[in-house]
């Protein structure tokens, strides 16, 4: 039976997500497919999977992409979903550990193109909310939200870029004594 | 040759490569060789191949009898790394026990 979850996780959210997604495998609801804020969950036996998430580099139709997940799957991965460029790995909790880095290097690699989705983003509703004052300020006699709801939105996600920010210094740093 | 230290994955995919093996092959090889403690993730290996790839330490090796999974082998450049990785270790390790040798644990 399927079951239908509406949830929203944010780009800077990823490690939550899987943790989410591993609490309800937990309960014997294993994910099977995703798209735009909807999981969609089969039964299966409680703890069977272990699920993971990636930003890849290229969509998931490029064959670099094909390519890599071609390689997970011959390590025993399973690809489960895929949104954008992200996608979504389960693995059998009874196959092993499933982790996707093992080296800080390309976590911090995964951090960076998180942070690079963010950014384009962000300076985008930074500048129509620029537009929107200047126009407003110049064209309109009556005082507008508008502008205010773009704004809001770029701090929003500058403060999620910021996360990441985070994790990529304490990375950088980890690299400096170990591996 | 360039003087910089292998990463632990680049270390055990060049031991892994004297015959040829597949990525999967690679992952339980490392964490046999090191007693279950080097546990390579298919990502970061798969990363770690494309460099040995790029820099010609390793080679793919064509596809034999129908199996799909792409193989690889190291190559004489590949031994040449292990070799000076195999002399920077020595160094490490005497170093490391000499200047301790009177440390109190």
């Amino acid at each position: 039976m399927r079951k239908v979850i509406k949830k929203v996780f944010w780009a800077w959210e990823s490690e939550k997500e899987e943790k989410w997604l591993n609490e309800m495998s937990a309960k014997g609801l294993a994910l099977v497919d995703y798209t735009w804020c909807r999981y969609a969950f089969e039964e299966c036996e409680p703890g069977e999977y272990c699920y993971k998430i990636q930003l890849l580099e290229h969509r998931p139709s490029h064959p670099e992409s094909e390519q890599y997940i071609r390689f997970m799957e011959e390590t025993g991965a399973e690809q489960v979903a895929q949104y954008m460029n992200w996608v979504y790995f389960r693995k059998k909790t009874a196959e092993g550990e499933f982790e996707i880095f093992s080296d800080v290097e390309s976590k911090l690699k995964q951090c960076i193109l998180i942070k690079k989705l963010l950014m384009p983003i962000g300076y985008l509703n930074l500048f129509i909310a620029a537009m929107n004052f200047v126009n407003f300020a110049f064209n309109a006699p009556k005082f507008s939200w508008l502008p205010f709801i773009n704004l809001l939105c770029a701090v929003f996600i500058f403060a999620g870029a910021n996360e990441v920010n985070k994790k990529i210094k304490a990375f950088k740093k980890e690299i400096l004594i170990r591996e | 040759m360039e003087n910089i230290a292998l990463t632990e994955a680049v270390f055990y995919i060049l031991l892994s490569l004297k015959e040829p093996l597949h990525g999967y092959g690679i992952m339980q090889n490392a964490e046999k060789l090191s007693g279950g403690r080097v546990k390579l993730a298919a990502g970061t290996l798969y990363g770690a191949i494309n460099t040995l790839l790029e820099k010609g330490w390793i080679t793919a090796v064509p596809g034999e009898n129908g199996d799909r999974k792409k193989e690889y082998v190291i190559t004489e450049s590949g031994k040449t790394a292990v070799f000076a990785e195999l002399d920077r270790l020595r160094e490490l390790l005497k170093n490391g026990e000499e200047q301790t040798g009177g440390w109190s644990k």
